[in-house]
């Protein structure tokens, strides 16, 4: 399967590979996929007063497209609004990759990793 | 030597051409074009003695009578002749039963399921948690019914080698007819249809530093072994296989069959201590584990699971390596190894499986240089591995309830 310029420096030179304290009140953290599937993502937001996210981090188990479909979404959600990065779909991810349509749900993994850090910082914040 | 990449490590798909067999193939292509079948010139008569000096060097290496082979596209077909051949030709004396393994080659499989669609029944017996078959369960399984029992000698994913004495002694006491499927086992281990009582034997030559689209299936002849051909055609090869017979890569196989014959044991003696260094290598980097029985196995095949890595991208990740996956994992299906599964392996550990392997012209260096870039890499991978590091924490992944997607 050949893959594009953009997915293969995501995937050799992955962005943001890391963690953060899970119970800081600042940090949203969603864990998606299951292992049975080979994929589980893990992504982490560090959010500021203003509701900015100022920084994020993942790991990800799973494919070169998983890998590199979870880097690019650490890279564009820094500096968004929490807001504006609910909005990202997966489709923009795809494209940006240019994912072979097997892969499709590698993006969709990581959709539903930024709505769900996104929806666990907004708990962590109101406990 | 400056290394060669990538390096071939798929020797289990197909091997490298020995060079000598190619030297051969040349020459037969060059002048030796006759059809072997053609008995009014000497043309054909000089194709006929090149066929038959070929038959009598595959026979050798199993200890067979040459009018026990046949010549064929490869092993699927010959196990497709084997299976459906002995199968619809006992039909008529009440047989209707077949015995196989779940985890065999899908030619096998797929004969299988063919047959059942005709009314045959058959058996996917499951295999013990290191592949091998369990005997007392085979045994329990053969019925007045049964007319043939289908397992492969050596697996194709894991590499292990079933008990074939036992088995062929197990089916010559109740009367059923033993195939099997040798296309990884020919010509690396030692075989001898007479001590292992095997009835017939799938035979392939490009996993034999041979060329594609040959194989030979070997069939007995005391006591006979009665086949219904699934061929129609001018009745080459005794009626069991029409067509022409391809002097060129039937000289091919003959060649690679006699070299295998004088030089499987130093081979193996190479591979084996490539295979140790390398596995020694690889579970040190913990959390390794080899798939399928340590000491039953062909030393060339090793299937290992990396925890906390999934298997694609650690082929991207060690590209310089020419390996595959036991998991489907790059088609649509995203099912991990059907093989792997009937092993009980967890699926998160079939989602991470890789086969290497290695073969006649596998070099230490080689090996080396695999070793070094798979334990850079599996760090690399680990380090970015959620599930590594819940395993590092000791969390049980089983205890997370996952959303499957």
């Amino acid at each position: 399967m050949a893959y594009s310029k953009e997915l293969l420096e995501h995937y050799e030179n992955p962005k943001n590979v890391g963690s953060f304290d899970k119970n800081e009140k600042n940090i949203g953290t969603g864990l998606v996929g299951a292992p049975a599937c080979g994929d589980v993502m893990k992504l982490q937001i560090k959010v500021a007063d203003d509701g900015t996210i100022t920084d994020a981090k993942f790991k990800t188990f799973g494919c070169g497209s998983a890998i590199a479909s979870s880097s690019l979404a650490t890279e564009w959600i820094k500096g968004m609004k929490i807001d504006e990065a609910q909005k990202i779909t997966n489709h923009q991810i795809a494209d940006e990759l240019s994912l072979p349509p097997v892969k499709i749900h590698c993006s969709v993994l990581a959709e539903e990793a930024i709505k769900s850090a996104i929806e666990d910082y907004k708990k962590n914040k109101n406990s | 030597m400056t290394l060669k990449l990538p390096i071939y490590m798929d020797y289990q798909s197909t091997t490298p051409i020995d060079p000598r067999v190619i030297d051969k193939m040349i020459e037969v292509m060059k002048n030796d074009y006759g059809n072997p079948h053609s008995r009014s010139h000497s043309f054909g008569w000089k194709a006929e003695e090149i066929v038959e000096i070929a038959r009598r060097q595959v026979a050798k290496l199993i200890n067979a009578d040459e009018k026990e082979i046949f010549f064929t596209s490869g092993a699927t077909e010959s196990n497709n002749i084997a299976i459906k051949g002995v199968a619809k030709f006992y039909e008529n004396s009440q047989k209707n039963h077949i015995i196989t393994l779940e985890t065999e080659h899908k030619c096998v499989i797929n004969s299988c399921r063919d047959l059942e669609q005709d009314g045959f029944v058959v058996s996917y017996l499951p295999v013990q948690k290191n592949g091998l078959v369990d005997l007392n369960l085979l045994e329990k399984s053969i019925t007045p019914q049964t007319s043939i029992i289908s397992i492969m000698s050596v697996n194709n994913e894991i590499g292990v080698i079933q008990p074939l004495e036992e088995i062929g002694k197990l089916c010559r006491q109740k009367g059923v007819f033993f195939h099997t499927d040798c296309a990884q086992a020919f010509g690396k281990i030692p075989l001898d249809v007479e001590k292992m009582n095997i009835d017939l034997m799938s035979i392939s030559g490009h996993k034999i530093y041979g060329p594609k689209g040959i194989g030979a299936l070997y069939i007995r002849r005391k006591p006979r072994v009665r086949i219904k051909s699934i061929f129609s055609g001018g009745g080459q090869e005794r009626g069991i296989r029409s067509g022409t017979v391809p002097t060129q890569l039937v000289a091919g196989l003959g060649l690679a069959s006699e070299i295998a014959f004088n030089e499987m044991s130093q081979d193996n003696i190479r591979i084996t201590k490539l295979s140790k260094k390398f596995y020694d290598a690889l579970t040190a980097l913990t959390h390794v584990y080899l798939n399928g029985d340590k000491d039953h196995r062909y030393a060339g095949n090793l299937n290992f699971s990396f925890a906390g890595i999934e298997g694609e991208s650690m082929i991207m990740a060690i590209k310089d390596l020419a390996v595959s996956s036991g998991s489907a994992c790059t088609s649509s299906s995203l099912e991990p190894s059907y093989v792997l599964h009937a092993l009980g392996v967890d699926d998160e550990l079939a989602h991470t499986s890789i086969r290497f392997g290695f073969g006649r012209f596998t070099t230490e260096e080689e090996i080396d240089f695999a070793i070094d870039l798979i334990a850079k890499k599996v760090t690399k991978l680990r380090e970015m591995s959620p599930l590594w590091d819940m395993m590092q924490e000791g969390i049980d992944l089983k205890s997370i309830n996952w959303k499957s997607h």
